[in-house]
């Protein structure tokens, strides 16, 4: 590999971290309210929640990006490429994390939903002391690799101008005439930086389950 | 901001054969992936140490890697190697070879789901290896692994968009092409977007269907 300079691959990974890290957290937020909907006892909020999640996943990543830049950008709300990736992902990561948020609570046994109304516990109560710790430990690795997939998912961002990882590995193949060598490299600086996501998750998965452990 | 009556009937030829396109990348990519995954999930389970690491590694790299980093490698990278490919069977190669790497880990997963018994069994009758995974492990396996594989095919039918890297002409290069003509980006854009939906939303329902259907099976 030797003759390449790998600066611009380390710079795009910086990025790729950044709207990685960004998108996840809108995402992780966005979700909470967009799961009380999904929750609601009001059908209709229901049924826009669902509907909202379900559009938002049954359109392809690339081409919420491309509405959102060309689409809305020209013209109606001009955007630069990052922001308009940061809310495209920010967006698709809100309707994922809040499906996993709702299968994390929903592996909650109905007991404990009845044992905290036997205790009197508000509904707020029930949720912080009661649910919320469980749910997390259920959800941490589906979060997890959830992460992972949207730190892959943040190549897209490329195809509208986003300086990172997979963009400069384009213009550095065109610029070197070595695509191969290239791309294995990009390739590899992908699954790199999903290591230490993934040991991570299973490090904190371990740790939580021991607590529980009886 | 819609795109009206007149502009629908100008765009629709032209998306519609896009759309071809992604259907077609998709039921290729699927017919190749999901057997390569079988393979590559028997290979990661395999004795030999070399299949084995073989096996391991094309799961890795077609997990580890973007698929739109595959499409690029496949496309932009084997021709630097002296392979020339074109953007329709580049984008297959590419999405085939996500897909063997994914399916061949639900693939496994469900194998390892049937009771040893079933498999001690087998044996105790005297069966080959083959018939043994032909007539007692897939037919189990293949049932539980089943609605993971169809979750994985919309994913796989959405991952084609990606192909606009490669300068296919798919729906989405479609759009992006009438929209940079007419300068109407956000009403075509929609409509593929519509378009996408209108297979990606109800097969995600059925999905759901088919799995509530498979648990209530399972929890008998």
């Amino acid at each position: 590999m030797n003759g390449l300079d790998l600066m611009p691959l380390f710079r795009g990974l910086l990025w790729t971290i950044t709207l990685t890290g960004g998108a996840f957290l809108i995402g992780s937020v966005l979700a909470v309210p967009l799961l009380l909907a999904r929750r609601s006892r009001v059908w209709l909020v229901r049924f826009v929640a669902m509907s909202v999640i379900q559009i938002v996943r049954g359109i392809p990543p690339i081409l919420w990006l491309f509405i959102i830049f060309f689409g809305l950008g020209m013209g109606f709300l001009p955007v630069s490429p990052f922001g308009a990736a940061l809310a495209g992902l920010g967006l698709i990561a809100a309707a994922n994390m809040a499906e996993i948020y709702r299968g994390a609570l929903s592996s909650i046994h109905f007991g404990q939903f009845e044992a905290a109304n036997a205790l009197d516990l508000g509904r707020w109560s029930t949720f912080r002391d009661v649910v919320a710790p469980q749910a997390f430990r259920v959800a941490l690795p589906t979060a997890a690799s959830y992460l992972i997939g949207l730190m892959k998912e943040t190549a897209v961002a490329s195809t509208i101008g986003v300086t990172e990882l997979a963009f400069h590995g384009k213009q550095m193949s065109q610029l070197t005439f070595r695509g191969l060598e290239v791309y294995a490299l990009v390739g590899l600086f992908y699954i790199a930086l999903s290591l230490p996501v993934a040991w991570a998750s299973r490090a904190a998965d371990s740790r939580l389950r021991a607590r529980v452990a009886r | 901001m819609l795109p009206d009556f007149t502009e629908i009937t100008a765009w629709m030829p032209d998306l519609m054969s896009g759309f071809k396109i992604s259907l077609q990348v998709t039921f290729f990519s699927l017919l190749i992936g999901i057997p390569f995954g079988l393979v590559l999930a028997l290979g990661v389970m395999a004795k030999g140490r070399v299949i084995r690491a073989i096996s391991l590694f094309a799961v890795e790299v077609g997990r580890g890697a973007p698929a739109l980093v595959l499409l690029q490698f496949i496309y932009v990278g084997l021709p630097s190697a002296g392979l020339m490919v074109g953007s329709f069977m580049a984008a297959i190669a590419a999405l085939a070879w996500n897909t063997g790497a994914y399916t061949s880990e639900i693939i496994r997963a469900s194998l390892l789901s049937i009771p040893s018994g079933q498999r001690e069994a087998a044996e105790a009758l005297g069966m080959k290896r083959l018939d043994e995974l032909r007539f007692i492990l897939l037919p189990q396996g293949l049932r539980v692994a089943l609605p993971a594989l169809l979750g994985f095919s919309i994913l796989i039918f959405q991952s084609t968009s990606l192909c606009f890297t490669i300068a296919l002409p798919e729906l989405v290069s479609r759009a992006y092409e009438i929209g940079s003509i007419t300068f109407r980006y956000f009403p075509v854009l929609l409509l593929a977007g519509l378009l996408y939906a209108s297979i990606s939303i109800p097969a995600a329902l059925l999905v759901d269907f088919i799995e509530k259907r498979a648990g209530k099976f399972a929890s008998r």
